[in-house]
Order: C-alpha cells, then sequence, then structure tokens
C-alpha cells in the first residue's frame, strides 16, 4: 500500500515535471524554436481543459446515478467542434484580428469598446468559475484522503491540505501565466504543460477503463451483459435533461473563460481549427468510453454506500493495482490542476483588465506622465487577482463545507456562464446587436440563474425552504423553481428555459429599439463581416497625437526595449530616419492593438485616446466618409453623362455629315440642272432670233410669236434669276422686313387668286373663313409669297385625279398655325429632311421650277419669327406654317 | 480616399454570379460541413424518443448496452465526417490557409 508520503511525493516530482516543461516551452518560445509547440496537436491537447476533475471524477458518479446522461457534457461540445466551419472559425479569426484577451475584451470590444459590458461578463465569470475552482479543490482533497485513509500511519488533515494545493496552483498560475505582457497574449509554457495533462488524464482513465473491461469482467462480451445485468441497466434519461445539458455544455465550451482562453486567445494558427474539429470529439470518445463500465463495476464491487464519484480510484485501489491507482491519482490530478490554472490566468486578464486598470487609469486622471511603470502595474493585478480568485475558491470550499451541495455546481456554473452565450453570438452574426441590448439580456439572465438555480442550489440556508415552497412574500408565481406557476420540471430545465429564453429576448428586444453608437456599429461590421475585411477598424486622427507621449507611455505598458523596437519597426516602415515614426492612424492602430493585448481593448483605447485627444470615429467622420463615397458616384455618374453627351454628339456628326455628302449630290446635280434651265430658254432665245435676223418675208403674225416666245423665255430666266438674287439676299440677311397689320383671310384670298391665275388644272381650295378671321401683324408681301408658293405647289405636284386643297387655320400651343393638305401622294419619306434645302427637287421630271421655293420659303418664315414644315402622316402632301402670335390680335 | 479602411486593395470588386465548377463544388462543400452539427444534433436527439423507464406505457425499455452501442456509433461516425471535411478543406485551401474565405464564410 502507497503511502500518503509517497503520494504527496510524487506529486511534487509530477508538479516539478511540469514546471520543467512549461520553463522549457517558454525558453523555446522566447528563442523563436517553437514550431512543434504550435502545432495542431498541442492545440487539441490543450483544449481538454474541458474535461475537468468534475469530469474526470464526476463523471462515473453521473453515470452510476443517472445512466447515460452524462455523455450531454461532452455531446455539446463534439457538436461544437464538427460545427467549427460554421461557429468557431468566425470567433477565432475575430479574435485574432481584434487582439482580444479574453471573452469579457471580445464583448466589450464587439459592443463599442465598452466597459461596463466588460465590467458585467467579468462579474458573471467570477460568480461562475469560484465555486467550480472549489470543486477542483474537493477532488483533490478528496482523492488525498482516500489514500489517506488506506493509510493509518498517516496525519490528513483536510483543511491544511485544500490551502495548500491552492497556494501551490496559485504560484504555477502566477509563475507561467503572467511571466509576460505580450501583445499576443500567448503562453506557451502553460499550454505545453496543459498538453501533457491532457495526455496523462486521457492515459489514466483509459489505463482504469481497460483494466476493468478486460481484468475485471473478462472482455467486451461479458461487459456489455454485466452493464444490462446492472441498477443503470436500462436507458432511463430524463428528456428535458438530456437536450438542457447538451445545450448547456455546448454553450459553456464557447462562453467558459478557460476555454476560450486556449481556443481563442492561445490559438496561434486557424488552421489548427481543421484538426481540433476531429481530434477534440475523438479525445472526449475516448475520455467517456470506459465511464459506465467502471461506474457498472464499481456499484458492484464496492460496498454500499462508497462514494461513486472516487470509483476511478477506489476500484484500482481495492484490487490491488496501486500503480494504476496512482496513475489515476495523478489523471485527477491533472484534470483539477490544469483546468484551475488556466481558468485564474483567464480571470486574472479579465479583472485586471476590466475592473483594476480602469479604476487605476481614472485615479490617475489625464496623469499618464506621471512616473510610474504601467507594465508592473498591469502584471501586479493579474498576480494579485490570481491569488484573490484562487482564495475566492478556497473560502468557498471552506463555507461550504466540502460536502455534496459542490457536486451539483459543474452545472450550475455551466449555466451561468451561458448567459454571454446571447450577446456573444448575436455579435458575431447580427449587426443590429447593440450594447444596451447586451447589457440588458445579460443583467436578465444573470439574475434569473442567480434567483432560480444559484441561490436554491448551494443550500447552506441562502435561500429559506418556506421561500422555495412559496415564493417570495408569499406571492406564489415567483417561487424560484417554478416561475410563473410553471411546476414539475426539473430545476436545472427550468432555470436554463427561463434565464435563456428571457435573456434572449431582452437581448433582442432592446437591441432592435437601441441606435447603436458609430464606434459600435463599426466594430458591429467588423465582428459579422470580419471574413470580407480583416483588416482592423481605422480608429485615430493623429494631428494631435504626440509621438513622445505614445512612446512614454508604451514603454510602461510593454516594457522599454520592446516599445522602443516597435516604434523603431514603425518609424523604419514609415521611411523615416527619426527615431519615433510619425502618428499616422495606421500607426496608432496597430498600437492600439498591440496594446490591447497586454491591457485589453477598452483599456487600450482609453489610454490611447487620453494621448490623442479623441476617437476618430464620430457621426462627422462617417459622415465624411459617406460624402467621400457620394462624389466618387457624382463623378462617375458625370463621366457616364459626359460619355453619352459624345456619343449623342458623334451621332449628330454622323448625321450632319450624310447631309452634306446629300446637300453635295443635290448641288451637283442642280448646277446641272441650272445650267440645263438657263440653257433651254438661252437655246430658244437663240434660236427664235437668229430665224428673225436670217428669215427674209416672215408674216407678221409669226414674227409676234416668236418675239412672244423670247420674251417669255428671257421672263423666265429672269425670274429664276431673281429667285436666286432674293435667296441670297435673305440668306445673308440683308432683307429688310414692310411690317403691316392686316387679316389672314384677305392675305389667303388674294394667294389663292394669284397662285391659280392662268393655272392649266383646276384645284379646289376647302377654307374655313370662320378660323381664319385673323388680325395679324408681319411681313404681309412676303408671306403672301410663302402662301403662293405652297398654294402653287400643291396645284403643281398634286396628283389626285380631283386635286383638292385644303387649308386649316388654328391655334397649337400660342402659335398660328396654317395647314396646307392636298390629297395627293404627298413626299416620300426620303426627301422630307431634304425638302426645304436649296435646289432640292422631287421627281426631277414634273418641274418646272429650280427647286428654291420652298427653300426661300423657310428663309422668310424665319425672318418672320415662324417656320414652314412638312406635316409626315396626312393623307396627302402637307405643310404647316406656323406664325409667332405676339402680333396676333383678337378675332373680330 | 485617404480615409478608406482598405486604400491598398482599392474598391473591391462583388463577387460573381457563377462560379466555376471546381469553386461550386468547395461552396457545396462548405454547404455540407454545415450542416454536419444539425446532423449530429439530430442524431443525438433520437434517444428522446425511446420508452423511457419502465413506468412508460407497455414498451421495453432500451437496454444499455444497445443506447452505449448506439450513441458512440454516431459519436464515431461525427468524428470519421469531420476527418473527411478536414482533409477535403485542406486540399483546396492550399498552404496558406486562404483559400475558401471571404463571401462563403463570412455569411455563415
Amino acid at each position: 500500500m502507497a503511502s500518503l508520503n509517497t503520494l504527496v511525493l510524487v506529486c511534487l516530482a509530477y508538479v516539478a515535471l511540469l514546471f520543467a516543461v512549461a520553463f522549457a516551452a517558454d525558453r523555446l518560445a522566447a528563442a523563436g524554436r517553437s514550431t512543434w509547440l504550435r502545432s495542431p496537436l498541442i492545440y487539441t491537447l490543450s483544449l481538454s481543459i474541458y474535461c475537468t476533475a468534475w469530469t474526470f471524477y464526476g463523471a462515473v458518479g453521473y453515470a452510476a446515478r443517472s445512466g447515460l446522461e452524462f455523455v450531454t457534457i461532452y455531446l455539446g461540445p463534439t457538436l461544437v467542434m464538427v460545427g467549427w466551419w460554421w461557429g468557431l472559425r468566425k470567433l477565432v479569426r475575430v479574435g485574432r484580428s481584434q487582439r482580444v484577451t479574453s471573452i469579457a475584451d471580445l464583448i466589450s470590444s464587439r459592443y463599442g469598446k465598452s466597459n461596463a459590458l466588460a465590467i458585467c461578463v467579468t462579474l458573471l465569470a467570477v460568480t461562475g468559475v469560484t465555486p467550480y475552482i472549489a470543486l477542483q479543490l474537493q477532488s483533490i482533497t478528496l482523492s488525498f484522503s482516500i489514500f489517506a485513509e488506506a493509510d493509518p500511519g498517516s496525519i490528513h488533515n483536510e483543511t491544511t491540505s485544500v490551502f495548500w494545493v491552492a497556494a501551490g496552483l496559485a504560484v504555477f498560475a502566477i509563475l507561467f501565466g503572467t511571466r509576460n505582457l505580450d501583445a499576443n497574449e500567448r503562453h506557451h509554457g502553460v499550454v505545453t504543460a496543459v498538453a501533457i495533462e491532457a495526455v496523462v488524464k486521457l492515459v489514466a482513465l483509459l489505463g482504469v477503463g481497460i483494466f476493468v473491461v478486460w481484468g475485471v469482467a473478462g472482455g467486451i462480451g461479458p461487459m456489455m451483459a454485466r452493464i444490462d445485468a446492472s441498477d443503470i441497466g436500462t436507458w432511463g434519461v430524463d428528456r428535458g435533461r438530456w437536450a438542457t445539458i447538451t445545450f448547456l455544455a455546448a454553450a459553456a465550451f464557447v462562453c467558459l473563460p478557460r476555454m476560450f482562453q486556449v481556443m481563442v486567445v492561445e490559438n496561434d494558427d486557424e488552421r489548427h481549427l481543421r484538426t481540433a474539429a476531429w481530434a477534440f470529439p475523438l479525445y472526449l470518445l475516448l475520455m467517456s468510453l470506459f465511464v459506465v463500465p467502471i461506474a457498472v463495476v464499481g456499484l458492484s464491487l464496492m460496498p454500499e454506500g462508497s462514494n461513486p464519484d472516487l470509483f476511478v480510484l477506489t476500484i484500482p485501489l481495492a484490487l490491488g493495482q496501486e500503480g494504476l491507482a496512482m496513475l489515476s491519482f495523478l489523471g485527477g490530478f491533472s484534470s483539477a490542476t490544469s483546468m484551475v490554472i488556466v481558468a485564474a490566468m483567464a480571470l486574472s486578464t479579465m479583472v485586471s483588465n476590466h475592473i483594476v486598470m480602469p479604476i487605476w487609469l481614472r485615479s490617475r486622471g489625464g496623469g499618464l506622465s506621471v512616473s510610474g511603470d504601467v507594465r508592473s502595474v498591469v502584471l501586479m493585478a493579474r498576480r494579485v487577482s490570481i491569488a484573490v480568485i484562487m482564495c475566492f475558491g478556497y473560502a468557498y470550499y471552506i463555507l461550504s463545507g466540502g460536502g455534496a451541495a459542490l457536486a451539483s455546481i459543474g452545472l450550475i456554473a455551466f449555466a451561468g456562464i451561458a448567459q454571454i452565450l446571447p450577446a456573444l453570438v448575436g455579435g458575431l452574426f447580427w449587426r443590429g446587436a447593440t450594447r444596451l441590448g447586451a447589457l440588458a439580456g445579460l443583467i436578465v439572465g444573470f439574475g434569473l440563474w442567480v434567483y432560480t438555480l444559484l441561490l436554491p442550489g448551494i443550500g447552506g440556508g441562502v435561500m429559506s425552504p418556506g421561500m422555495l415552497e412559496s415564493g417570495p412574500f408569499g406571492i406564489g408565481w415567483l417561487r424560484p423553481q417554478a416561475l410563473f406557476g410553471i411546476d414539475g420540471l426539473d430545476p436545472m430545465v427550468h432555470s436554463v428555459l427561463w434565464s435563456m429564453s428571457l435573456n434572449a429576448a431582452a437581448f433582442c428586444i432592446v437591441s432592435l429599439l437601441d441606435f447603436p453608437s458609430p464606434l459600435e456599429r463599426l466594430q458591429g461590421a467588423q465582428f459579422v463581416n470580419v471574413f470580407d475585411h480583416s483588416a482592423g477598424p481605422r480608429g485615430w486622427t493623429a494631428s494631435v497625437a504626440q509621438s513622445e507621449d505614445l512612446m512614454i507611455m508604451s514603454q510602461r505598458i510593454m516594457g522599454a526595449a520592446e516599445a522602443q523596437e516597435f516604434f523603431h519597426a514603425e518609424a523604419l516602415a514609415q521611411g523615416s530616419r527619426r527615431a519615433l515614426p510619425d502618428p499616422t492612424p495606421a500607426f496608432l492602430e496597430r498600437l492600439e492593438r498591440k496594446l490591447s493585448g497586454s491591457v485589453g481593448a477598452a483599456a487600450a483605447h482609453a489610454m490611447i485616446s487620453q494621448i490623442v485627444g479623441r476617437s476618430s470615429v464620430s457621426v462627422e467622420d462617417l459622415f465624411a466618409v459617406a460624402d467621400e463615397s457620394a462624389q466618387l458616384l457624382e463623378y462617375s455618374s458625370q463621366l457616364e453623362e459626359k460619355s453619352a453627351e459624345l456619343s449623342r454628339t458623334a451621332g449628330k456628326l454622323r448625321e450632319a455629315n450624310d447631309k452634306l455628302t446629300q446637300i453635295s449630290l443635290q448641288k451637283d446635280a442642280f448646277l446641272s440642272q441650272v445650267s440645263h434651265e438657263l440653257r433651254t430658254p438661252m437655246t430658244s432665245i437663240r434660236a427664235f432670233s437668229e430665224i428673225l435676223r436670217d428669215t427674209e418675208g416672215m408674216k407678221p403674225e409669226d414674227q409676234r410669236r416668236y418675239a412672244t416666245i423670247i420674251h417669255d423665255e428671257a421672263t423666265r430666266l429672269t425670274r429664276l434669276l431673281d429667285d436666286l438674287l432674293d435667296l441670297s439676299v435673305l440668306e445673308s440677311g440683308q432683307v429688310t422686313l414692310n411690317m403691316s397689320e392686316g387679316n389672314l383671310e384677305d392675305l389667303l384670298d388674294r394667294s389663292v387668286a394669284a397662285a391659280l391665275t392662268g393655272a392649266d388644272r383646276a384645284l379646289r381650295v376647302r377654307r374655313d373663313a370662320a378660323a381664319e378671321r385673323i388680325l395679324l401683324r408681319s411681313d404681309l408681301d412676303r408671306l403672301g409669297q410663302v402662301f403662293i408658293n405652297l398654294i402653287a405647289n400643291a396645284q403643281k405636284y398634286c396628283d389626285a385625279r380631283d386635286p383638292v386643297l385644303t387649308i386649316r387655320v388654328h391655334d397649337a400651343g400660342g402659335q398660328l398655325v396654317v395647314d396646307f393638305i392636298d390629297n395627293g401622294s404627298g413626299v416620300p419619306e426620303d426627301f422630307h429632311k431634304m425638302l426645304f434645302e436649296k435646289f432640292a427637287r422631287v421627281g426631277a421630271e414634273k418641274v418646272r421650277g429650280a427647286g428654291l421655293g420652298l427653300a426661300i420659303c423657310r428663309e422668310i418664315m424665319q425672318r418672320l419669327g415662324g417656320d414652314v414644315s412638312y406635316l409626315a402622316g396626312q393623307d396627302g402632301g402637307a405643310f404647316r406654317v406656323s406664325l409667332p402670335t405676339r402680333h396676333e390680335m383678337a378675332a373680330q | 480616399m485617404s480615409d478608406h479602411p482598405e486604400p491598398e486593395d482599392g474598391p473591391r470588386q462583388s463577387p460573381p454570379v457563377f462560379l466555376e465548377r471546381q469553386g461550386y463544388r468547395r461552396r457545396r462543400l462548405m454547404d455540407a460541413a454545415r450542416l454536419i452539427p444539425i446532423l449530429g444534433g439530430t442524431l443525438f436527439a433520437v434517444p428522446l424518443l425511446w420508452p423511457a423507464g419502465p413506468g412508460e406505457g407497455g414498451d421495453a425499455p432500451v437496454p444499455m448496452s444497445s443506447a452505449i452501442l448506439y450513441i458512440f456509433g454516431v459519436w464515431a461516425a461525427l468524428i470519421l465526417v469531420a476527418v473527411l471535411f478536414g482533409r477535403a478543406s485542406l486540399r483546396w485551401s492550399g498552404p496558406d490557409g486562404s483559400g475558401g474565405e471571404g463571401a462563403g464564410g463570412g455569411r455563415g
């Protein structure tokens, strides 16, 4: 039988080994030769601090009491790990990109670096974890006492041994957890020691399990038969508890400060998650594989009334396997110590960063230039915090009497820590989550948890039986374990149901009603869309910042050498030859991240803002950014407009070019036409004048006839030349208008008479005399010229058998409009554009004029301030003359 | 643009609507990865349907050995699936681990 002294010796030797390993790992990491320290294997093993002494010893006891329900504690984390792609990957990425130091830091950082939230989470964590630490102390003491009972010669005092265990663990945590104040905040020594302990506890439990199955029961088959025949031989799990505890374990796995510490803060490489995603569930599976067999064998072997929580230890002892018992003891010892060390470290970081440092900063006021080393203050705060937390655990253990009440505290702690979950998940996935929402959710959840689970659960008369029975002040629906009159639920299920649902509801409702600050919204975007932009927030404008002040402050926090190195590197990166870098926003941001690794995001933000003057992320800045984007948008739309304008211009140019080409062709045609037109009368004039000159004895009537022909042809020539002259005068703008007043009806009468005199074909003219009784002021002769031309055109070109010209007068949009519409076939569409150009003519063979009439009309009308245009879409040819109405008088 | 969060990268391109075959496979693999915990949760919830204890109904309670076999079987299968997915994701993310991030994971 191993004596207690041997046990203590082995224990001390084991602790010494851990010290050595942690020390060596820290040295290796400092020397930069730590590749294997950063392997996924170490990461996975470090996650195993999830399995505390409560699970190492307690799982067997749990199984002996309620069958397979113990497995839910491991199923929750398994589901979280295999779903790493969904949640953990994002959590780790956020943790790394924001350099968070704890779960409180993460929550505070997400919700606008709010210190109130950080304090809230820290208090919640301390309240939840302190009893948990006491539980570890209890398990170590209990395992000691088992050996002490077996060794009659020893003097074992429970209280003393608990004290020494607590003190030893505190020393270890202080030595390795607060050695450095890295920006990374990674503790290779501790992590490596934890990994070794993980191996020890797995080997120990597997060893006991294998011994039980093959050594005691005689193989798998007989073991299974024995299980079925035992007290826990049938499936008899409370359904509500099964689901609730699975959920709780999953939530606690993410939210527990120590889990967050190893999973996110100590994470070296995001890719380690990929391995841990299957390796850690495998570890959990192996840890729980032999739990039921050990419980069953323990129940049948051990005497009635022995503590099932210690079967792992007592079975080997009872069967004389002292080596195995020793290994098993070391396994339990490892579970307890690793949990306590990491939990104390994580909690101390939270306490020092979110409670001690802000108070210290505030007490100093703006006096950061007062001499003193912030670095030592932070480290001291952490060391004291660790000691205080261990004292809390010790005190809790002593006060609670270390009895069975402690055993249930594990799940109670889980339920408390899980209250962080809504704020955490909401913060990672919902941009609308706000600080007030998170605060409300946390307070509601925390309050309900304390009221419905913690106070009734810890016993010790904190809550009187009367209150449990009939509610406070006799109000029945406020009974702690039957809120709102819902009775009959398992207390755990009841508490988790109400606290989590009301927590989430408060979180959502307040978030929906609240309006977050700019910094909060910025951080929210950074967290939720972390994969889109892993670059950090630009938090500072540096115009007021003083590099020297920053340097002084950083030296105090990071240590002189490291700060100088950092500043020098930054100066080099900026291309500056001076020792101090310019305080650019990028530099300030990196500095804040680096500092936040030491003192937490909120404190780092506060410290820099003390020196820099203000956080630059104000509403004005957001507006500025928005303005900038708006300007960009405007610029691009201007560009678009310009390009559209260019293409429009190009189209017009193309059109003009086509027109020019066409006009040039027309001109060529005209030249030949004009030569022809001039030549035809000239030829007949010449011919007839030669006849008159050369013919002797011509009859007088022939002479007269020939002379008439010569006269007519000469008149035609004159008219042609008159037209050309007229046009050139009109075009050059030298025409003088002879404005006079007259009646439109009279003008039209005269025009129709003039145009149709001597016409070879009859043209009926339809008019509306009433509409024409309009007094107008214009150059009536010129206007009459236009009318005559249009009427004559209709007379000449209308190809209907019974040609009719309709003249309509009406007022259109403030203009007097006179339409001339005939019933012929009209002008082919190709010619619409060219109709009013000089020398244009439709159907050359029919034409008697030179194609100048319409051109002259348009020139005249433009001089008169109106226009003449072709009206497409009528039954026949149609022209519209429009006149300005400013000279128009009311109808008679 | 001096205050823009990512002046080095310039304006961010919006992701394309259609992916190439390989990229498409990768996305579906991510979808599958997201389904693993749901699948696991469902399978672990199956025991809730078993008759619990002798008091309930006339059905004989499930023996503990069967329950153990079921739970641990599902557990091992989940681990296997996680291993396979880890392998697959390792293949397409490359040594720098930067592949497959971005739009796909950000909205997870």
